[in-house]
Formats: C-alpha cells, structure tokens, sequence
C-alpha cells in the first residue's frame, strides 16, 4: 500500500486515512470519534477510500476497522481491492472485518424496520476485535428500503447517535447522482451533511472526453482546511489526491552545486551550469534541437553516475536514442547498464494529473536524480487546459522537494509569434531557468539561435548563440552582428573565413614591412660603419698635419736662430746649419 | 407445524408490534399448530451477525422449509400469508 505517513500530521483529534494529500487537506485525517459523510456519483471511487482509510487503521495506527457492506459481498471487496497490494485476506484475521449487510434479492419485507439490531450485532463486534473505525459503505441501499422520510431518518439519526456513544471514527458513504450541486441538496438524505462533523465530496467529471476526479472538502466542524476542489487519481496504491504546497511545509533543501547541461559552452553562459534541484524550460518550435539539448543534460547526468529518466511524450524512447546518436549523444550505454531508464509515453492519454501521478511513480521507481520530460506541454492537452497549469505547479513543486533536476522542454505553437515567448502552460514563470531555441531564416537557410531569457540565481550571458549540431556534439558559435544584421549559419561562416582571410592579408603585409625595414636597417648599419672607418682616417690625418705643422715651425724658428748666428750679430755666432 | 424464529431489539416499537402482529397472525390463521421463538439482539447481540439478521425486526420462517426471511412489523397481512403458503386462506 502507498501511504504516506506525515508525522508532523499526526493528531489526537484526527484519525489518518494514510491517504496521499488527503491527510494534508485536513490537517490530519477525518475527525477522530466523529462521523464523516462521503458523497460521490458512481465510480468516483467512494469504496476505495473508505477502504484505504481501514487499512490504514489497521496496518499503521493500531486502529482495527469494520467495513459493513451494503452493496458488495465481503468477497467480492476482497477480490476487487486485492489490486492495490493491501492485503485484506491477512489483515481480516484480526484488525478488520467486513460485514456482508447486502440486501438479499429474496428479501420479503412488511412493514418497517431498523436497524437496531445490526448495531446492537456490530457494537459486540466492535467491542471484541477493539475496533476504533467503522464504516458504512452505500448505507443508501438499505435506507432505500425504508417506508418513509421520516424512519429514514430516524435510522440515520440512530446510526449517527450509536456511532457518538462508541466513540468511532465513522465513515458513511452515500450515492450522489452526477453533479453533486443539484443531486445533494434534493435527495432524501441530505441533512445528514448537517448531522455528521466532516463531510466530503467525490466527483468524476469527463471534460472533452478526459476524466477528471476531484475530492472536495464541504465542511470539517472545529478544524481549518483546504476548502478548494483537489484533483484526485485512483492509482496502484489508491488514491492519490493532489496538493499544493501547504503553507507550513518545510522549504526544499537549496544547494548552490551545479551541474552540467551537457553542453560545455551553455554551462558558461550560465555561469557554471545548472542549479541541481533547479527546474529548467526549454523552449522553442519544433525541430530547434529541444530533444537534443535535454538529451545532453541526460547524457552527462549519466556519466556522472547519476540516475536518470527521460520521459519522451512525442516519440519511442529507441527512436529518441537512435536520433540523438547522429548528433554524438550515445544513451544507449545507460540504458544497457541501467542508469537511465527512457519512457515512452507518446500513447498515454488520460488528464494531466494522471500523468504527474505516473511521472511521481515512476521516477520514485526509478530513484531519479535527474528527470527529463519531454515535451512538458503534452500535459496541457485536450481536455486538460484548466488543470494542465496546476498540474505543471505541483510537478515543480514535487520535484523541488525531492531534489530532483528537471528540464522539461515545452513546444510553442507555430502561430504564435517568436516574440510571444510564454509557453500554454505558463511553466515559463515557474521555472527557474528559460533557455529559448529559435529559428532565424536567413538567406535561404534555417539556422538555430539558443538565449537564455532567465536564470535565477546564476549570471548568465545575455548573448544569443548559434547552435550547432554535429555528429560530434552540440556545440554553441558566437553569432555575428553587422549592421544590425544577425549573421548565422552560412552567413556566419561566410563572415568568419572572410575575417579570416583579411587577417592573413594583414599578418602577410607585417611581415614584408619587417623584411624591408630589416634591409634598410642593414643599410645604415654598413653606412654608420664607413663613416666610422673615415672618421677615424680623417682623424689619424688631423693628427698627422698637427705633427708636421709642429715641426714645421720648429725648423723654421732654428733657421732664423741659424741665420741670426751666420749674420754674426751675437756673441756666440757658431757654424752654419741647415735645418733638416 | 410452523416454525418461526422472530429476532427483535429490544421493546422498540418496530419490534413490539412485529411479535403483536405475529402471535395474532398464529392465533387466526394457525391454531395449535405453531411454535415462536424470540431472539433479543440486544441481549445476544452477537446472534445479530452470527446469524446474518442485520435489520429488526426480522422473522425467520424455520419450517416448512425451504427457510424465508421477512423483514419488517408484519403488518401486512397479506404478504406475510402468502409468504407462507397460506394465501389461499385469504378471503
């Protein structure tokens, strides 16, 4: 049995029925000691819940329960119950027995009757095994029997009174035809809603061909509650009501780890990657690489060792494998090994809160770190418009809470122009990170652009990029702007071997200018050196004509010294000497 | 011989006048032949599910068999005599 104990729930006042959500709504569970009244039109699943609501009893609060059958026998519940794994064979040893009180067919009757004595049987019953809930499944059955208003209602108020003196928890379930708007107020039992201290209604509505379920509150004497209609499934475990986050619930646990998108250079446009934990949109129209770039995230999910499941709503998960493959992402290793485990949830039809019941299912299945759905908008298909945004909420909610790191993709409509950027479902402003995928056409081609319109919490680039899709990866370009003109693709490419070849043109013409700056400098350094050459040879000439200037003179001052002695006009006039 | 076995709660109306209307129905209809027996469910209550009566009071028709129950104050003559095989008896 699915049952989720909440023991921050857990009240004196309240008896838990271990039911999903249900438990939430009220605080608790149905009021302990008390009556309860659960209307519903047929099918909508009044049994189950009562059952649920004793075996729960039985198997986890000690609190062993009577079922008192009016419509169905003890074993044919048995059989049509055994379906949700609670075993009802083991459990009716000791803490639960079902009462056959189904009217026989060959039923005579004269007169009026009561039902003292099924009571007065029921109370020793209740006496021996120490039941503390009891429930009266259909009582309309027999109270149809009844002559009158007036003895039904005297039963009713007999039923109410000996469930007060014995202290149970009771559950009284009782047929509403359709709407319950019109049938409750009209059929014949309805002032017991005002008798009983709780009462809650079941309804099945089929909208555009889709079910849906939903549990209402109507009234809870001396307890708050959510008073809202709460979208319901009957799955495996039973029910499983849907809740929004309570006020009061402990936060999610925030971590600040990342984890990688799969792409290398998406990652640094967020500025590290993801948050884990965190909810990530990808949108855009089909064919922009979606699939592909949550297929990345899926991929290094796994190589981190991490489990995770992709939940493909458009097409087979072999096909999805097989398809991203051509593009360098190879999941088939995981699947093999078991890491990732690949849904194919493209025939599944029923409302969006079916799906996020399978997906919970599934994942907790799973142990999923890392979930991908794709495309999430599948939720908000026919018939799901008005619970298709609420249901995407609590998918959120769920996966928050659990840690898991979701990126679902979320096509747009074609019509719809690229600037209207919102998805159907409104997830865009749940999530916490909104990668959108475009297409520009351009110069007769289709390229695609990826920009991330928000991230919380991460600077991210405001950057649009090229995505690129090779057999070796994915892979993101800077994209070229000219002129107010995005240039992708072809043009891009264009762009980039034309700056490529005028940068060699550039690198080319530096060079020759070196070459023939080397070449002139070469020039001078010669002509610096002949002038060096000369300057010392003018030098050494300097020199010498200073030397011989000097012994020019010389000579001629011992000449006229000479001449002076031959003209004898001094004393000491010696011989005659030439200079040389 | 007719057998009957009438489980009652009690002496609540319903049930007072289940045993009036059956001890008057034996007087008229089946003298000397006829044996009553009455169950008080408050007293054995556990008779109550034991024996399958849920709802009182209930008369049980043990002989002639085969066994039939009524439910109800028996107040309708008619159906209780033809539920005995008697409803030629009705005039």
């Amino acid at each position: 049995m699915k049952s989720a104990h909440f023991p921050f729930l857990e009240s004196r006042t309240k008896a838990q029925t271990g039911i999903v959500g249900f438990d939430e709504i009220t605080g608790g569970g149905l009021p302990r000691g008390r009556t309860t009244l659960l209307t519903g039109g047929p099918g909508s699943g009044k049994t189950i819940f009562a059952l649920q609501f004793l075996v729960y009893g039985a198997q986890y609060s000690k609190e062993p329960g009577i079922f008192v059958a009016f419509e169905e026998t003890p074993q044919r519940i048995v059989a049509n119950f055994e379906t949700f794994g609670w075993k009802l064979g083991k459990l009716q040893k000791k803490a639960l027995f079902i009462l056959d009180a189904h009217p026989t067919p060959d039923l005579i009757q004269s007169g009026a009757f009561d039902l003292s004595g099924m009571l007065a049987g029921l109370g020793a019953k209740a006496q021996e095994m120490g039941a503390r809930r009891i429930v009266f499944d259909a009582i309309d059955i027999v109270l149809a029997l009844l002559p009158d208003q007036a003895s039904k209602r005297r039963e009713i108020y007999r039923l109410h009174e000996w469930l007060l003196a014995r202290e149970l928890t009771g559950l009284i379930t009782v047929k509403a035809d359709g709407d319950e708007e019109i049938s409750l107020g009209r059929h014949s039992f309805g002032f017991m809603e005002f008798m009983v201290d709780c009462a809650v209604v079941l309804n099945h509505r089929v909208e555009l061909g889709v079910s849906q379920r939903n549990l209402r509150v109507q009234k809870y004497r001396g307890s708050n509650f959510d008073e809202n209609e709460s979208p319901f499934v009957i799955g495996k475990g039973g029910f499983d009501v849907a809740v929004s986050r309570m006020l009061g619930r402990v936060d999610a646990k925030v971590t600040k780890e990342r984890v990688t998108s799969g792409v290398k250079r998406l990652d640094t446009m967020l500025g590290g990657g993801y948050y884990r934990g965190a909810s990530v949109l990808i949108t855009g129209f089909p064919g922009t690489a979606k699939t592909t770039l949550s297929g990345a995230f899926a991929e290094a999910a796994c190589r981190r060792g991490e489990r995770t499941m992709f939940i493909g709503f458009d097409s087979d998960g072999t096909e999805v494998i097989r398809n991203l493959t051509s593009v360098g992402i190879r999941l088939h290793r995981y699947v093999k090994n078991g890491l990732l485990r690949m849904i194919s949830a493209r025939t599944i039809t029923g409302s969006a809160e079916t799906l996020l019941v399978r997906i919970k299912a599934l994942a907790k299945e799973h142990k999923a770190r890392c979930l991908v759905i794709d495309p999430v908008s599948t939720l908000s298909k026919a018939g799901n418009e008005l619970t298709a945004h609420g249901v995407a909420e609590r998918l959120i909610d769920w996966s928050k809470a659990d840690g898991i790191t979701l990126v679902c993709t979320g096509l747009l409509d074609e019509k719809s122009g690229p600037t209207d950027g919102g998805t159907p479902l409104q997830i865009s402003t749940l999530a916490d990170t909104w990668i959108h995928l475009n297409y520009l056409v351009q110069a007769g081609e289709r390229n695609r652009g990826l920009s991330i319109i928000k991230s919380r919490g991460t600077a991210h680039s405001n950057q649009v990029r090229e995505l690129i899709l090779s057999d070796s990866g994915v892979t993101l370009a800077d994209i070229y702007t000219a002129g107010g003109e995005v240039l992708m693709g072809t043009l891009r490419w264009e762009r980039e071997s034309a700056e490529r070849v005028a940068s060699e043109v550039a690198d080319v013409a530096g060079k020759l200018r070196r070459v023939s700056l080397d070449a002139e400098e070469a020039v001078l350094e010669v002509r610096a050196k002949s002038l060096q050459t000369e300057l010392v040879a003018k030098k050494v000439e300097k020199t010498l004509l200073t030397r011989t200037t000097e012994s020019r003179e010389q000579e001629l001052s011992r000449g006229h010294t000479r001449m002076r002695e031959l003209r004898g006009g001094d004393a000491a006039a010696p011989r005659r000497k030439k200079a040389s | 011989m007719f057998k009957f076995r009438l489980y009652v709660a009690g002496d609540t109306l319903n049930s007072m006048q289940a045993l009036a209307n059956l001890t008057a129905l034996c007087r008229e209809y089946l003298p000397n032949r006829h044996h009553i027996e009455v169950v008080d469910l408050l007293r054995e209550p556990k008779r109550a599910l034991a024996d399958g009566v849920l709802m009182t009071p209930t008369l049980v028709i043990l002989a002639p068999s085969p066994a039939r129950k009524i439910v109800g104050t028996l107040n309708q003559t008619q159906t209780v005599l033809r539920t005995l095989g008697l409803g030629t008896l009705v005039v």
